[in-house]
């Protein structure tokens, strides 16, 4: 008898505690700077693209169709050659890829024609890379772009080299072989990592970067995926590989070189170096691609890092889709949204100014 | 069915009818499986023969690309039987010949447990557990026998390798391997057997007389439906191995040869159209590869009961 009373108290007390909670919750919304976009948008849209931006495009799908449930977002991580070519054929309406358009494939003229208007391409993830490595006893190393080009090269191959010794002074540096271990699967991750030796290592790299490491390295271990990466230097004795920060775990973390620092992957490093980095040159007003200055000085830069961008069009045939995707992009560009990102996928949210310039492109989208 | 001869038609009944017809059914639904996978490989995997270069990378032609796979395949493979198959026989007959039927059922029901481990299980372990503790093994073989091309070395500091990978293989096998073998052996005729034994022969040499020459083809099923699952195997694999497109004897090095299988699941996630074509044209080599292995295994095991039948 007694419970049934208890429960029956349950009910309208849960009632009233949601709604006093979700009171509080539109407040906050209306109060915030980026409130749109919990205007109560419905149908669905299709996007896909680079698998790099999954989990961050996860934790906007699940923040944006929390404000609007009657939203849906669906983003296939198909890899972004894959999204790029849909996007252009119009199979989704919005896409993620590792590499800005560019005019070299024809795939930035055939994107503005597939919108009738100018592509919008805004950066939207960005996420530092770690050099991580396994050695007992030690946490954290300083290396150089060249040094580090040497190690994954196969060139530097024990740990006490003195080319690591003499820029790690009073670290006692084990006599072991150094076991590089780079990506299997065909990787952004591994495209930026390679970018960024060959542009800093002052010509050590030699290889051409690219999304699959170079096959010419003999000797380097390889691994499935980012968590198949992080396991394999954890479970080895002097291992060192490159992943997402966000995966790093208790491993060792290097600290880079920039100018005469050596700095460890952070959300601001990044972010200083989007903001150091200028835009490709001739680009529209619509396409922030940056040309990243992966070979930086800036005091507190971090070089290493991966940014993604979206892209969609600035008109659509169809009101509700634009109505959609500009909902959508506006949630994602956000500060909620990049913060979102940045617990569930340890991304670095976009730099002020950037973000702002991005959501003035996002706020321009329309119907024809 | 032959018709019937007939004055006398045997009595069919609703029963027989139905269930002849779903028998018939189930063959005929299997063979259509069959046939429409290897449709499905040859019209999306056919374009993949001729794609541009770069999609081979770092071969440049399909040959070129598919090569290392093929031989990473069947290395992998016959490592793993070679590993499994002794072990197998061993437990079959100890099974069926050797220990008390009190411990046998026991064993032999655990053995049958081993089938039921789903392969990711098998690909954690071994790259979590087996990988770290074969390291030293990897470390003794490069030691005392690098003279032969096997453990030419340097061993792997992660023992991420092509025998790690093999011993987990070799795991995944044995029960299948052991259940066949341990059937044909129980199937020996006690006659031929106690005829042995009556001549004054061994326990060994009763096996070896009148148990082997009676289960060889038997045998030679398991054995080949054990190389079937590992040729295929893939999530094991891709989860255990260091994998990179080359060709080489060393077994406990960081290079060690992909598997078509296991090269399908790691990268047919971030492929685009053509490459996924390439990736599916490789299928094809495997599911025609496997075939023709199936095919020669059978003529064997046909041709030694041919020989036993005269």
């Amino acid at each position: 008898m007694n419970r049934t009373s208890i429960r029956r108290a349950l009910v309208p007390g849960i009632a009233a505690l949601t709604l006093a909670l979700s009171s509080c919750a539109a407040g906050n919304e209306a109060g915030g700077s980026n409130g749109e976009s919990g205007s109560g948008l419905s149908g669905s849209i299709a996007g896909g693209g680079a698998s790099s931006q999954e989990k961050a495009q996860a934790a906007w799908r699940a923040g944006f169709q929390g404000e609007n449930p009657d939203a849906t977002v669906n983003y296939d991580p198909v890899g972004s050659g894959s999204g790029r070519e849909n996007f252009i054929s119009e199979a989704y309406l919005f896409a993620g890829t590792d590499a800005a358009l560019s005019d070299e494939e024809g795939e930035l003229a055939a994107a503005d024609k597939r919108c009738g208007g100018d592509v919008i391409q805004i950066p939207a993830y960005v996420s530092p890379i770690a050099v991580v490595f396994n050695l007992d006893g030690i946490d954290s190393l300083n290396l150089s772009a060249p040094v580090i080009a040497k190690i994954f090269a196969g060139k530097i191959t024990k740990w006490n080299d003195p080319a690591i010794a003499a820029e790690n002074d009073g670290v006692d540096l084990p006599n072991m072989t150094i076991t590089p271990v780079h990506r299997q699967d065909d990787s952004g991750t591994t495209e930026n990592f390679t970018k960024y030796l060959e542009a800093a290592s002052d010509g050590a790299w030699s290889h051409e970067p690219d999304g699959l490491w170079p096959a010419a390295i003999k000797g380097g271990e390889a691994a499935d995926g980012t968590s198949g990466l992080v396991g394999a230097v954890s479970s080895g004795q002097g291992t060192i590989g490159y992943a997402d920060d966000s995966a790093a775990g208790d491993l060792g973390v290097v600290a880079v070189k920039v100018g005469d620092e050596f700095n460890t992957p952070s959300a601001e490093g990044a972010a200083k170096v989007l903001a150091v980095s200028p835009r490709v040159e001739g680009a529209s007003e619509s396409n922030m691609a940056l040309e990243l200055d992966r070979a930086t000085t800036e005091s507190g830069a971090y070089p290493v890092l991966l940014v993604s961008y979206l892209l969609a069009c600035s008109t659509y045939a169809s009101a509700d889709d634009a109505e959609l995707v500009k909902g959508y992009l506006t949630y994602v560009v956000s500060t909620e949204g990049q913060e979102a990102a940045a617990g569930e996928a340890g991304s670095a949210p976009l730099e002020a100014s950037i973000q702002e310039e991005a959501m003035a492109l996002v706020e321009s989208i329309s119907a024809k | 069915m032959s018709a019937p001869v007939s004055h006398q038609k045997p009595p069919r009944r609703f029963g027989d009818r139905v269930f002849a017809g779903l028998a018939v059914t189930s063959g005929g639904a299997i063979m259509l499986a069959l046939a429409g996978v290897f449709v499905f490989l040859a019209i999306e995997g056919y374009p993949g023969l001729s794609v541009d270069e770069s999609f081979y990378r770092p071969a440049t032609t399909f040959l070129g690309y598919v090569g290392p796979l093929v031989y990473g395949t069947t290395l992998a493979a016959v490592l793993a039987l070679v590993i499994s198959v002794p072990f197998a026989i061993a437990i079959a007959l100890f099974i069926s010949h050797y220990a008390p039927k009190r411990i046998a059922a026991p064993v032999a029901y655990i053995m049958d447990l081993l089938a039921a481990v789903p392969s990711v299980v098998y690909g954690l372990w071994g790259g979590g557990v087996l990988a770290g503790s074969i390291r030293p093994v990897q470390g003794w073989l490069h030691e005392h026998l690098s003279f032969l091309p096997f453990f030419a070395g340097p061993p792997s500091a992660t023992g991420r390798t092509l025998l790690t990978a093999g011993v987990v293989l070799a795991i995944m096998i044995l029960p299948i391997t052991t259940a066949i073998c341990r059937e044909v052996f129980a199937q020996t005729p006690r006659l031929n057997e106690e005829a042995a034994l009556a001549l004054g022969a061994t326990r060994w040499e009763m096996i070896r007389l009148a148990v082997f020459p009676y289960a060889r083809s038997g045998m030679v099923s398991a054995v080949m439906l054990g190389l079937g699952r590992a040729l295929g195997e893939t999530m094991a694999v891709a989860m255990v191995l260091s994998a990179s497109p080359i060709v080489t004897l060393n077994l406990i090095s960081s290079d060690n040869p992909a598997t078509i299988a296991s090269n399908i699941a790691v990268n047919y996630k971030e492929a685009s159209p053509d490459k996924q074509a390439v990736l599916i044209a490789t299928g094809l080599v495997l599911f025609a590869f496997t075939f023709a292995v199936n095919f020669l295994a059978r003529y064997i095991a046909g041709r030694s009961e041919r020989r036993m039948g005269r």
